[in-house]
C-alpha cells in the first residue's frame, strides 16, 4: 500500500481500505518519534474494536505509546511477525509493518479521518 | 569496555598471604553436590583490588559532582548520618534479638515514625516499604482492604498523566484498574475534567504533588473535595516532598494515604548505593490497616505489635531498612523544623533559578514559577537534527550527569532537571554554562552531539537490543 491512499489518524495511525477490510498500521512520523520499538501489545484475534478506543501498547526505547483503533469493527488478523520482531515496524512501517486487521462495521466513520494531504498540514501545524 | 573479572581471572594465578591449612580435609559426601568444578575466576589479591578501584573510578556519583536527575532527588548525603549508622549499637543488631535489648532501636523507629506523622499532618506511619513504588502498593492495597470492609466494590483508580511512572503500575499490581486524567494547558489538573472522571466506581485518586512537571497543583482544595464526596481516598505519592518540607502538610490538604521516599527528602544514599526506604503514611480512619508489625510505645516501653485485625500483613520480611531509619533520623534531627523548611525553600529557589537560565535555549512548555525541579524540551534543536537524547549524551562529555530525559511523556523531547538544594550558585551557573555551551553546539556543528559521548569508557550503548533481548546472565562464555 501508498502511504497516498491510506487514511489517518490524530494519532497517526494509517488505515488502508481493501473491500470491506481495513489495515491498520502507524505512519513513518510515529516511527521516527517514537525510535527504537521494542516491545507491542496487541488485542486477541476476534475482538471487538471501537473508534479512537485504545486497544494496544507500543514499547519504545525511550517511551511507551498507545495504538488507537481508527476503526469500529472485528479484529480478522493480528500482524503476529512484528510482536516476535517489532523492529520490523520501524524498517518498514507502511508494509511489512502493519499491525490488525479489522472487518469494517461502519465504513462512513472513515469520512471523520485525515486524508494523506489533511495529515502532512497536521504534521506541518504539529512541528510548528 | 575493560575485562570483566571472570575474564581476569581465567587460567588466572592466585596469592594468598594465609598460610596453608595444616588439618586433613574432610570431603563432604552430601546428596545434591555439584559434580563439575565451579568455575570461580582465580586473580591475586592486588589484582583483585586493581579491578575493583579501576571499575569505582570509572562511576559517576553525588560525591564526584552534579547529579540532577528529575524526580530522583541526588542531593548531599551528610557523612555524619553515615557515621551514625555505623554505630556498634544499631549496625550490629540482629532482627532476631529480644525486644529488652533493642529498645534504643525502636525508640528510634518510633520518634522516626512520629516524626514523619509530625511532617506530614498524617495520623500514622510505617516504615517497612523499602522503595517508593512499594510504598505505593502498601498503600494501594490499604485502600483496596478499606472499600473491601465497606463492601463498596470500587476498581478504578484515576491517574493524573503528570504522575510517577510507577504509579499506574502499582495501581494494577493490586488489582485496581488506573484510568488517565488528562491534564490542562497550564499542566495541571482540571477539576472540570476530574469532576467528569470521577464516579461511584472510582476507589483512589493518585498524585503527584507537586507533579512530575514540578508544579503544585494549585486546584488541590477543589480536587480533594471532588474525590471525596466521591467517597473515594486521595493518595499522594511523596517522592517530591522536597519541595513541600515544613510548607505544607499533605494531612492537612486532606491526603489520606501518602508515601515519603527517605532516601530522596531525607538524604540517605541512593541510586546504586540504596537500599531505600518507602514510608507509608495514613490519616486516622486507615490506621488500623498499616502492615504489621507496627512499633508502639506503651509505658516507655518500646514494642513490636505483631498481630492487628485489619492490617494488610507483612510487606517487609523483619521491619524495613533499619539503617536507612537511622540516617533520615539523624537528618531530622539535625536540621528541626526550621532547618527543614529552608531545605524546601533553596530546592525550590535553586530550580527557579536554574529553570530560568536554561528556558534561554531550551523550549519551556509550561512556565513556572516552578516547584523543586522543572522540564524543559530539547524539540527546538529538531531543525538541526539535534535530540533531548543527544543533548543528555553531550553533557556527559563535559563530565556532568544528565538530567532526566523522555519523561513525563506529556512533554515533547523532556529533560527534567531537578538540581536540589545543596548545590551552590557556582555549579549552578556551570551546569546552566554548559547547557548553553550544547545548544550552541547544535546550531553550529550538530555532529559533536551525534556522535556524543566522545569521552566516556563506552560510547552510545544499543539501548534497543537491550531492550529487546537483554543478557541477563553471565552465561561464562568469552566475549567475542
Amino acid at each position: 500500500m501508498f502511504p497516498e491512499e491510506c487514511k489517518y489518524t490524530k494519532e497517526h495511525e494509517w488505515v488502508f481500505v481493501e473491500g470491506d477490510t481495513a489495515v491498520i498500521g502507524i505512519s513513518d512520523y510515529a516511527t521516527g518519534e517514537l525510535g527504537d520499538i521494542v516491545y507491542i501489545e496487541l488485542p486477541d484475534e476476534g475482538s471487538q474494536v471501537h473508534q479512537m478506543d485504545p486497544i494496544g501498547t507500543i514499547e519504545a526505547v525511550k517511551t511507551v505509546a498507545e495504538l488507537f483503533s481508527p476503526v469500529t469493527g472485528e479484529i480478522v488478523e493480528v500482524n503476529e511477525a512484528i510482536i516476535a520482531n517489532p523492529e520490523i515496524v520501524n524498517k518498514d512501517p507502511y508494509e511489512e509493518g502493519w499491525f490488525i486487521k479489522v472487518k469494517l462495521t461502519d465504513p462512513e466513520e472513515l469520512d471523520v479521518l485525515f486524508s494523506h494531504e489533511e495529515y502532512a498540514e497536521f504534521l506541518g501545524e504539529q512541528e510548528e | 569496555m575493560s575485562a570483566t573479572i571472570f575474564e581476569k581471572g581465567k587460567n588466572g594465578k592466585s596469592h594468598s598471604y594465609l598460610p596453608p591449612h595444616d588439618c586433613p580435609l574432610e570431603k563432604l559426601d552430601l546428596p545434591g553436590r555439584r559434580k563439575s568444578a565451579l568455575d570461580l575466576p582465580v586473580i591475586g589479591e592486588q589484582d583483585l583490588i586493581r579491578h575493583y578501584v579501576e571499575l569505582a573510578s570509572k562511576n559517576y556519583h553525588i560525591d564526584k559532582g552534579m547529579y540532577p536527575l528529575g524526580s530522583c532527588t541526588m542531593k548531599y548525603n551528610p557523612v555524619v548520618n553515615e557515621e551514625l549508622a555505623r554505630l556498634e549499637g544499631f549496625n550490629g543488631l540482629h532482627p532476631l534479638q529480644d525486644e529488652e535489648d533493642v529498645q534504643g532501636a525502636l525508640e528510634l523507629m518510633y520518634n522516626l515514625q512520629e516524626a514523619l506523622c509530625e511532617i506530614c499532618g498524617m495520623s500514622a506511619f510505617t516504615l517497612q516499604p523499602a522503595a517508593g513504588a512499594h510504598g505505593e502498593l502498601a498503600g494501594m492495597m490499604i485502600a483496596r482492604d478499606y472499600f473491601r470492609d465497606r463492601r463498596e466494590n470500587r476498581k478504578t483508580v484515576l491517574v493524573p498523566d503528570s504522575a510517577h511512572g510507577t504509579n499506574p503500575a502499582s495501581v494494577v499490581t493490586c488489582g485496581f484498574t488506573p484510568r488517565t486524567v488528562p491534564s490542562n494547558e497550564q499542566g495541571l489538573i482540571d477539576p472540570a475534567v476530574l469532576e467528569r472522571e470521577t464516579g461511584p466506581d472510582t476507589a483512589v485518586l493518585m498524585l503527584t504533588l507537586p507533579n512530575t512537571l514540578g508544579l503544585f497543583e494549585r486546584d488541590i482544595a477543589r480536587v480533594v473535595e471532588i474525590v471525596h464526596r466521591a467517597g473515594a481516598l486521595v493518595y499522594m505519592d511523596g517522592a517530591n516532598m522536597n519541595a513541600l518540607l515544613g510548607i505544607v502538610k499533605p494531612g492537612e490538604i486532606g491526603m489520606d494515604i501518602m508515601h515519603l521516599n527517605l532516601h530522596k527528602t531525607f538524604s540517605t544514599p541512593h541510586g546504586g548505593g540504596g537500599p531505600g526506604a518507602g514510608p507509608v503514611g495514613v490519616r486516622a480512619p486507615l490506621e488500623d490497616y498499616l502492615p504489621v508489625p507496627r512499633v508502639v510505645k506503651e509505658k516507655e516501653r518500646f514494642s513490636l505489635r505483631q498481630r492487628a485485625d485489619k492490617s494488610i500483613g507483612r510487606v517487609h520480611p523483619w521491619y524495613g531498612n533499619f539503617n536507612v531509619f537511622v540516617k533520615a533520623y539523624a537528618y531530622i534531627r539535625t536540621l528541626g523544623a526550621a532547618g527543614l523548611r529552608e531545605v524546601a525553600e533553596n530546592a525550590i529557589l535553586n530550580a527557579n533559578y536554574l529553570m530560568k537560565k536554561i528556558s534561554q535555549w531550551y523550549y519551556l512548555k509550561y512556565p513556572g514559577p516552578c516547584m523543586h525541579e522543572f522540564v524543559v524540551s530539547g524539540k527546538n534543536l529538531k531543525d538541526y537534527g539535534v535530540r533531548t537524547t543527544d543533548v543528555a549524551k553531550r553533557l556527559l562529555d563535559y563530565g556532568l550527569h544528565a538530567p532526566t530525559v523522555y519523561f513525563p511523556l506529556i512533554v515533547e523531547e523532556a529533560l527534567m532537571i531537578e538540581p536540589v538544594e545543596t548545590e551552590k550558585k557556582e555549579t549552578l551557573d556551570r551546569f546552566a554554562a554548559v547547557m548553553e555551551r550544547i545548544a550552541e553546539e547544535a546550531r553550529e556543528n550538530p555532529s559533536l552531539l551525534l556522535e556524543a559521548p566522545l569521552t566516556t569508557p563506552v560510547r552510545r550503548l544499543d539501548e534497543a537490543a537491550a531492550a529487546r533481548s537483554p543478557e541477563l546472565c553471565w552465561s561464562g562464555e568469552e566475549r567475542k
